[in-house]
């Protein structure tokens, strides 16, 4: 307890980054899967702000806005597949789509 | 205990339990919605760090814009709940030989996060509260720095966000004979 | 710890600010039931109180004592969490409003107050935020209620609220251009004073278009007529809260009033100058304030019993192809302008 340094946020952020890969592991959903992903982006930022707290600079929060950016162009790309996949094979499982793995 | 750590650890909680829980169950809407929990003590967190710019855009991007994405997603689809009995026939990780590594990975991992609990504020104690903030919390330092040092980086985003657009959409779309 | 009056009268005035709210909610029910009665020349309520004017009372206590129904295929927990998300965000956006100039409460205090609850150097991305976060509860009032009504008046009108979110915005943004600032307490006093002393500066004389976009925006946002489409009762019933009775209705019907109000005050600091109205003292500042609030409430009345509903097509075809890229133009108009002008 005390003081909250810049380890805190640190070994928060590895906590939930672990968490997210679990959750690609885990998870046998589409949806469930980009989500863990999402989970690992947000730990991933949660570094930068508190790395730029720590450092005195607005360059954590830059990066950031690209995560931001970037995670949003992959949650629109990603679920677009996943809608294209469920018409093919009414299943989100990742097992089901195993046409092109020989 | 300050109020500031006694919200770290608030906050910190929300993170941790929503994104287990997002993790932890088979129905994806109440993932959505637990991810956008723990999307909300991460704001929070970043509010603590000075970061208030950090901690808007976190809510209007992530929590309003990207898991609406998801939930209209889920909505759409009537996205079934995962099958536990499917779940054990074909998940890969489901034979016994990746089940023993994985398992031997998974608890050198858990030693490694609990180790580093347990020396967090002994091997660097300088408090974050101790640190000038500067210009963290400026919102027009973080333009300046956007529209100068990132200028190539921010063109570059509008144009991956352009190709991501007609991505989607050419995906999504149905071909009309 | 000694005692400091002015931290008592902050404590104070988020209890003074939420049930104002409240009560705000209910004289808008009241107004909008008189102003559509005189519209259409008839009376409205008249037995209830002086005027009438106790009939949301008794709406509210009507809904009180109403059984709670829920649809047996309904997802219970999140059909009961939908309208509290649906209220508290309605609630939450009003925190960052200022509402007045600092006040000693007529010397009261020995030092001046500030009459918000928060002042964010962000305010005007928190409202925004907070506005996104709306939809929420009506996407799953719709999807947890289980029934197609709901579930098309729940999809219809997230596709509405995020398609006009742009707009908005973008209206925003503008404003921002010529405030220089974010905090919502520094665009209103970037507004006092006078050009030519006789034209108050606000911003809506540098931004009609501008306020335009904003009003309508703000109108399709909080899922009013002409755009009140996610209750479009000819057609879906009562849209997302087909399915919902006694006081989870009336937290949906609490929170549309709330959200008109913080709209129509987000409006007045943004665009009407907040609480400066030039030739009058600012010491009064709340009261201008007020004053200004009422009639932009009203003009959200007016509009509603005046104009007919689009047809959905229309609505997203006006929202994309005109309201937006009214707003980007006017963006660029008005960067120019900073930029060239000094404005």
């Amino acid at each position: 307890m005390g003081d909250i340094t810049l380890n805190h946020y640190l070994v928060l952020s590895a906590i939930l980054f672990s968490i997210g890969t679990a959750g690609v592991f885990l998870r046998r959903n589409l949806i469930t899967i980009l989500l863990s992903i999402e989970i690992m982006l947000n730990a991933v930022n949660l570094t930068f702000v508190a790395a730029g707290r720590f450092f005195a600079a607005v360059d954590g929060q830059v990066i950031v806005f690209f995560v931001m950016t970037v995670a949003a162009a992959e949650a629109a790309v990603g679920l677009a597949l996943v809608i294209a996949l469920f018409r093919h094979r009414e299943s989100l499982n990742p097992e089901a789509f195993t046409s092109l793995k020989w | 205990m300050a109020f500031d750590a006694i919200l770290f650890y608030v906050f910190a909680a929300l993170a941790v339990g929503a994104s287990l829980a997002v993790i932890g169950q088979r129905n994806p809407i109440y993932s959505v919605l637990l991810l956008i929990g723990s999307f909300m003590g991460l704001s929070g967190l970043y509010v603590l760090l000075a970061s208030p710019f950090a901690a808007v855009i976190q809510i209007i991007v992530y929590a309003g814009a990207i898991m609406v994405l998801f939930l209209f997603t889920v909505m759409l689809l009537n996205v079934p709940r995962e099958d536990a009995a499917e779940w054990d026939r074909t998940h890969p990780l489901n034979r016994p030989g990746v089940r023993r590594l994985g398992g031997a990975l998974a608890v050198l991992l858990v030693l490694q996060l609990g180790w580093a609990v347990w020396h967090v504020s002994t091997r660097q104690p300088v408090a974050l509260a101790a640190v000038a903030p500067g210009e963290v919390s400026s919102v027009a330092q973080i333009g300046r720095s956007i529209f100068t040092d990132y200028a190539f980086a921010f063109e570059a985003t509008s144009l991956l966000l352009l190709a991501a657009m007609v991505g989607a959409v050419v995906l999504a779309g149905r071909v009309r004979e | 710890m000694s005692f400091d009056p002015v931290f008592f009268v902050q404590i104070a005035l988020i209890v003074v600010v939420f049930h104002a709210l409240l009560l705000a909610a209910a004289g808008m029910v009241w107004a909008e039931r008189k102003v559509a009665a005189r519209l259409q020349q008839r009376y409205g309520p008249t037995l209830t109180g002086p005027a009438g004017l106790l009939q949301p009372f008794a709406d509210v206590i009507k809904l009180f004592f109403k059984e709670e129904l829920k649809p047996r295929a309904a997802d219970t927990a999140l059909f009961y969490l939908a309208p509290v998300i649906s209220a508290t965000t309605a609630f939450l956006a009003f925190s960052v409003v200022p509402f007045g100039p600092p006040t000693t409460l007529f010397g009261l205090l020995d030092r001046p107050v500030p009459l918000y609850v928060a002042d964010v150097n962000v305010a005007v991305l928190v409202v925004f935020a907070v506005a996104s976060m709306g939809v929420y509860g009506i996407v799953l009032a719709g999807w947890s209620s289980n029934s197609k009504y709901s579930l098309l008046g729940a999809l219809r009108s997230s596709a509405q609220m995020i398609s006009y979110e742009l707009s908005y915005g973008t209206a925003l943004a503008s404003v921002l251009l010529l405030g220089n600032s974010l905090s919502l307490v520094d665009l209103v006093n970037a507004q006092s004073g006078t050009w030519l002393g006789v034209i108050p500066r606000w911003f809506v004389f540098l931004q009609p278009i501008g306020f335009f976009v904003f009003m309508t925006a703000g109108i399709a946002e909080t899922n009013r007529a002409p755009f009140d489409f996610p209750e479009a009762e000819q057609e879906l019933v009562a849209g997302y809260h087909t399915e919902y009775s006694s006081m989870s209705f009336a937290l949906f019907f609490l929170a549309e009033y709330v959200n008109m109000v913080t709209v129509s005050a987000v409006a007045v600091c943004l665009f009407l100058g907040g609480w400066h109205l030039p030739p009058l003292p600012e010491s009064l500042g709340f009261v201008w304030w007020f004053l200004k609030l009422a009639a932009v409430l009203f003009f959200y009345l007016w509009v509603r019993w005046t104009l007919p509903r689009y047809r959905y097509d229309t609505l997203m075809q006006f929202g994309w192809k005109f309201l937006l890229p009214l707003a980007i133009l006017n963006l660029f108009a008005t960067a120019a302008g900073v930029l060239y002008f000094g404005l």
